[in-house]
């Protein structure tokens, strides 16, 4: 029976990379999909005396944008959002994620907010509660306030289109 | 036109590919002779057509044609010429095509160099040969045409991968394909004989050189390779066990495993049925490697083309083409026989031993590799495999190859004597042990893994340098003695010399990362670097600043390093391109990283000192030179010249 032995190891190999096929490894699962979006209250960058809290968005859908001033990739999906806050309605949230250097007012104020609000989670410890592994990432969260999607990595047109668009529209934004 | 004509010749390739496999094999079969003599016409045909093709494509991107999908997404009207020939296998499409090239050219060689095999055998290994062939084209063509026209065209190509812009790209892919591809060869030799029936040790004689040389190429490709990362991605590492990584170095530990079990196949008629399967585990996992790299299954920093139909194609071509032959193994595993018995104290068992070891070692590189995916395919959630289990498990299952690697060379076929071996090696060993742990000491103190090194690296220069000796004993000259044993020796001791590297780079390479202003200093490794600033410099398709930074030594200037950071016109992707100053003893590394300020007059820098990682390169240099003596040795050329020379033909080397 040896000489079946690597045809048998071969075989359970197939089955798995033909499984693999239909896996995405680039898709990180949020285990927040379907839960609610953790809660948090933080001043906003340019108005210190407001703070922005989730709770604040209950009964509308809204974006929430993990992005941070030192990020580069930020900077290219920069255009692309201040585009989107053009012609969207949906609001979107920054999350102004370990801004140490303190450059994000400063930075939003030459170049444009495509903001509905940014909250300043100088520690970081906002993005842990959420799972952030780096930026940019975004959230949609819906009007019940729970997680609905996650996208890991800059926006461009075509993710806008063929991600957030369609998840948009089946929550009624 | 012309990309028209290049698809049209592809289409041609396929047939003469369908013809090359299908008449040949039949003929071979039923012993027809004219069927036969298809092959080799057939296989050369093939291989215009394929050039043909590929010349269409070199010529589309060398015209800026963005008409064509695959110019227009991998070249840029700014593009320099050399790197517009290299675009052509920069993308999926296009190294698609450069394999089936590459199949062609061996395929072809094979062919020429074939005088002296039995017709049917020649036909059988063309006609395997033209079957892979046959998948391939037919790949291009369903589901990577890389003709396909855009409409409308467009205005300017998105560009190259900025990271592929260097010029150790330009021999990389190259090499690695004709190591990987040359597999294919005794791949074929070795289905061959499985479907004549005939396993005899003549096939092994013939399959070697093939063998070996492939096996230099692809030496030379993942070298290449990790020169190309070390140079490139500017972090100063060269092997990041990235799943491409792996997916070119695990045919190269069945290959290495295969030409070992070869000589005991040749020499003296055993191992076949392992050695058969050792050269269907190396093509094998050379197409393993196409579907993982093409198939997006496994994320990785080269996965250049993630399509699941393209995926689903490839794999049901590998469940073919293995499937099929493991099945055709299975069948004839028991007409295989082994000759010569042996003690377990003998070369046989040694190179037995190193065969086992190279596949444990190759079966963690494969388990390491696919855990991700498996772990994903049950459900089990997402995980990642890093550097610390490679390094973990790889280091100390090659330990053991690396020390039988000194004694097998010396042991006798059949039964050594284990006395009489233990008192020719005991100075060898003992010297190097205690160099091993002497040496650390000289340097930073005690250090488990450089000992380990360092008595490997000397272990087998000093056994080297014996076999040298037990061979001059009886007056032979170092000269006439014979390709294949100096093609080892240099393998062995270039392996030994790049071990060496290894351990000095791994265990005392110091960096730094500093902010630099214009004017600063920072110094490592006894050497002061003065960062004097960053210049505008405009690239032929990059604006880049560019630093300098003066290094010196001893109060002594010895070199003026320009790292660039770069901003590539058409993607915007930013680079960073180190500036190098080698020499015999170490390299100096600097790297910019991010400007600081906003007049840029302050940036992140980091510098390396990377000690002996020359000797690295030039290890593997001797190996692969090694590899190409081997392949040329008199005995495989005296065969050919017994056998061509009734009919007058010309002598050909092979």
């Amino acid at each position: 029976m040896k000489r079946w032995l690597p045809l048998v190891v071969f075989l359970v190999l197939v089955g798995f990379f033909a499984k693999g096929l239909f896996l995405n490894p680039r898709e990180v699962p949020s285990p927040f999909i379907g839960k609610p979006a953790p809660d948090f209250a933080l001043p906003v960058v340019g108005n210190e005396a407001m703070v922005f809290s989730p709770a604040d968005m209950k009964g509308r859908v809204w974006v929430l944008n993990v992005w941070a001033p030192w990020c580069v990739s930020c900077r290219q999906e920069h255009g692309v959002l201040m585009a989107l806050s053009q012609s969207q309605t949906v609001p979107i949230v920054g999350l102004n994620w370990k801004d140490k250097d303190r450059e994000a007012a400063a930075l939003l104020a030459q170049q444009g907010s495509p903001y509905f609000a940014v909250p300043d989670d100088v520690s970081g410890k906002v993005g842990i509660d959420y799972g952030v592994t780096g930026t940019p990432e975004t959230y949609i969260i819906d009007k019940a306030g729970i997680v609905r999607l996650k996208h890991v990595g800059p926006i461009d047109g075509e993710v806008w289109k063929n991600k957030f668009e369609p998840k948009l529209k089946e929550l009624g934004a | 036109m012309i990309p028209e004509l290049g698809h049209f010749a592809l289409i041609v390739a396929l047939l003469l590919a369908v013809t090359q496999s299908v008449l040949p094999l039949i003929g071979a079969q039923r012993g027809k002779a004219s069927l036969m003599a298809v092959a080799r016409p057939a296989a050369q045909g093939q291989f215009v057509f394929v050039a043909l093709a590929y010349a269409c494509l070199v010529y589309a991107f060398l015209t800026n044609d963005f008409s064509v999908e695959n110019v227009a997404r991998n070249s840029f009207s700014q593009l320099p010429e050399v790197y517009r020939i290299t675009a052509t296998w920069g993308s999926h499409e296009g190294s698609m095509l450069m394999w089936v090239l590459i199949l062609s050219l061996w395929t072809t060689a094979v062919s020429v160099f074939s005088r002296h095999l039995p017709d049917d055998m020649v036909a059988r290994v063309l006609g395997i040969m033209g079957l892979i062939s046959v998948g391939f084209l037919a790949f291009l063509l369903v589901t990577s045409n890389p003709f396909d026209r855009l409409v409308p065209a467009a205005p300017d190509g998105r560009d190259m991968n900025p990271l592929l812009q260097d010029w150790g790209m330009i021999i990389h892919p190259p090499m690695l394909y004709m190591g990987y591809v040359g597999f294919a060869v005794a791949f074929a030799f070795a289905i061959a004989a499985l479907l004549s029936g005939k396993l005899d040790a003549a096939w092994a004689r013939w399959s070697r050189p093939w063998t070996t040389v492939a096996w230099a190429f692809l030496t030379a490709g993942i070298v290449l390779g990790a020169w190309w990362a070390y140079r490139e991605l500017g972090w100063g590492g060269w092997w990041f066990w990235d799943p491409t990584e792996n997916a070119s170095f695990m045919p190269w530990l069945a290959g290495t495993a295969l030409i070992h079990s070869l000589a005991v196949t040749e020499k003296r008629g055993a191992f076949k049925a392992w050695t058969v399967l050792l050269a269907l585990i190396a093509f094998s996992l050379s197409l393993l490697g196409t579907f993982l790299v093409r198939s997006g299954v496994l994320s990785s920093v080269h996965a250049f083309a993630t399509d699941p139909s393209r995926g689903a194609f490839i794999l049901g071509f590998l469940a073919v083409v293995i499937g099929g032959s493991l099945v055709l193994y299975a069948w004839r595993a028991p007409k295989m026989v082994t000759g010569g018995a042996f003690t377990w104290f003998s070369r046989e068992a040694m190179l037995l031993a190193n065969n086992v070891v190279l596949l444990a070692a190759m079966g963690s590189v494969l388990l390491g590799t696919l855990y991700p995916l498996f772990m994903d395919a049950m459900g089990m959630g997402k995980i990642s495999v890093g550097p610390p289990y490679f390094n973990a498990v790889f280091v100390p299952v090659m330990a053991p190859v690396l020390f039988l690697m000194g004694v097998g060379p010396l042991a006798r076929w059949k039964e050594a004597s284990l006395p009489d071996m233990a008192s020719r090696l005991k100075w060898a060993f003992a010297v190097a042990v205690v160099t091993g742990f002497l040496l650390p000491l000289t340097l930073e103190g005690f250090n488990p893994w450089a000992t380990l090194g360092f008595f490997l690296a000397i272990w087998i220069v000093l056994t080297g340098l014996l076999g040298f000796r037990d061979r001059m004993k009886n007056g032979t000259r170092l000269t006439s003695l014979p390709r294949a044993f100096w093609g080892m020796q240099l393998a062995h001791l270039g392996l030994a010399w790049g071990i060496a590297g290894i351990t000095l780079v791994a265990n005392y390479e110091q960096e730094r990362d500093v902010r630099m202003n214009v004017g600063d200093h920072t110094s490592l490794a006894g050497y002061t670097f003065t960062f004097q600033g960053t210049t505008e410099y405009d690239g032929p398709n990059y604006r880049a600043a560019r630093g300098t930074i003066e290094v010196s030594q001893g109060g002594k200037k010895i070199a003026t390093l320009h790292p660039e950071k770069r901003i590539y016109n058409a993607s915007g992707m930013p680079m960073t391109e180190a500036d190098i100053h080698p020499n015999f003893f170490r390299d100096v590394y600097v790297a910019l990283g991010e400007p600081l300020d906003d007049e840029a007059k302050s940036w992140a820098v980091r510098v390396f000192h990377k000690p002996y990682i020359n000797w690295l390169w030039l290890g593997a240099v001797v190996m692969v030179i090694g590899g190409f003596l081997a392949a040329s040795d008199r005995r495989y050329r005296i065969n050919v010249r017994k056998a061509t020379a009734p009919a007058g033909a010309v002598a050909q080397g092979s």
